[in-house]
């Protein structure tokens, strides 16, 4: 594992992102990813559970003993998450709502027991927090991203309903892209999240076999060489 | 030895529970009231939706009354009804209603009935209906929830109180009967309960049930 801070966030943004590669959290990425808004809520949410997780695991790894480690970490996971649920019902009412059980669930979200048991638990702070931020910023980025793809294609707008994340506002964000648009129901129902998130990756892999394939040049510079 | 190691290794697991349960209650402490007053919020947003503010004048979110009623109101479920007065004069109620049947599972109503017992309006909700055709019930989506202001039990009459698939006068959507077919039915039962019930339902003394 690449431990420079460079590597961490590469690892957390593209090498090894939860969404793309390590292919975790699929139910809450799938199920909220129907609309920008719903996918950054769930994206901030699940960010902040994951550096407060790995900061807190880094800090208690030489006190907590190998045998409890598991539940010592879920009791932690679990308590941020509640923490997060209770502060979103408070101050961000509506999108609480529309989000609904998807906030409690990302106790359930492999990946942060995942960071915390295979990461957090063996390293410093510094890197543990480092770590929990890209790992959550990149999933975030997958969540908007996939978002965007179904919002456009599904209701032809982009940012709908901000108002419930930023206020009053926010009121007037939404895009339209496509005027009287009927919408596409495949992108939004189920099935359309999983051919997007397919699509996505395999444009990640496809990005990913350039950049690794040599040029025409060096590969006609190696047969000379032969 | 061993009774040692085990001692201090859960006692390690119930500090940690001491703090994570610490960390809960205290946020639950410093959210409990900002909770409280979004929901509050949000159902006043929606009654002041449906009854206008200037049509009454007293506080029609804690002039509440609790009634369940399975046949009428779709759930055994106490339903809250909420009474709009202009210098104690009944204006109108809104009632929480549940149409049980829909495509999937409840689907939670408020309606609004003027004293008149004609329907103010009708607003959705939670509900779990298929996005992008079921929800077009809400206000956000579709106008069709309007379709109901000034309707009562006799305008329609009753073989009205359907979707139009089924002989009535209420639209339903593209690839969505369902849906549509369950809220018409449980707004008409809250008007029956309205009926029935009449101005026991503007009694004072139940003010606080």
């Amino acid at each position: 594992m690449d431990n420079r801070y460079s590597g961490i966030s590469s690892d957390g943004l593209w090498h090894n992102n939860i969404g793309f590669v390590q292919l975790l959290g699929l139910c809450p990425l799938l199920a909220v990813s129907s609309t920008v808004i719903n996918a950054l809520g769930l994206g901030l949410a699940t960010l902040f559970v994951l550096v407060a997780s790995n900061l807190s695991v880094s800090v208690i790894r030489n006190l907590v003993r190998p045998e409890i480690r598991i539940p010592a970490f879920m009791l932690i996971i679990a308590s941020f998450v509640t923490a997060i649920d209770l502060a979103m019902n408070a101050w961000l009412h509506d999108l609480h709502k529309v989000l609904g059980i998807f906030i409690p669930l990302i106790v359930t979200n492999c990946a942060i027991l995942g960071r915390a048991e295979a990461f957090a638990s063996r390293t410093t702070v510094d890197r543990a927090v480092l770590d929990g931020f890209m790992m959550g910023l990149g999933f975030m980025l997958v969540l908007v991203l996939l978002g965007g793809m179904r919002e456009v294609i599904g209701q032809g707008t982009l940012l709908a309903n901000a108002h419930l994340m930023f206020g009053s506002i926010a009121e007037n964000w939404t895009i339209t892209l496509i005027n009287d648009y009927r919408g596409f129901l495949l992108a939004i129902l189920p099935p359309g999240a999983f051919l997007g998130l397919g699509l996505l990756i395999a444009v990640k892999n496809i990005i990913d076999e350039k950049a690794t394939k040599p040029t025409v040049v060096e590969t006609m510079l190696a047969t000379e060489q032969n | 030895m061993l009774v040692t190691h085990m001692l201090r290794t859960a006692l390690l697991l119930g500090l940690f529970a001491i703090v994570g349960t610490g960390l809960v209650a205290l946020t639950f402490k410093y959210t409990e009231h900002p909770i409280a007053e979004s929901e509050r919020d949000a159902l006043l947003r929606s009654l002041h939706a449906l009854v206008p503010s200037g049509s009454h004048d007293n506080d029609m979110f804690n002039d509440v009354l609790t009634i369940s009623n399975r046949e009428h109101l779709g759930s055994d479920m106490p339903m809250r009804i909420f009474r709009a007065r202009k210098q104690g004069q009944p204006v109108a109620v809104v009632i929480e209603a549940v149409a049980p049947d829909g495509y999937s599972g409840n689907i939670f109503l408020l309606v609004a009935i003027k004293h008149d017992a004609t329907l103010l309006g009708v607003r959705v909700g939670k509900h779990k209906e298929t996005p992008g055709l079921g929800d077009d019930i809400e206000i956000e989506r579709s106008d069709w929830i309007n379709s109901f202001v000034g309707k009562s039990l006799s305008n329609p009459d009753v073989s009205g109180w359907q979707v139009k698939k089924d002989g009535g006068e209420f639209d339903q959507f593209t690839g969505a009967t369902i849906t549509p077919r369950a809220v018409v039915k449980a707004v008409y039962k809250a008007l029956m309960f309205y009926q029935a019930q009449g101005d026991m339902l503007f009694v004072e003394g139940k003010q606080h049930g």
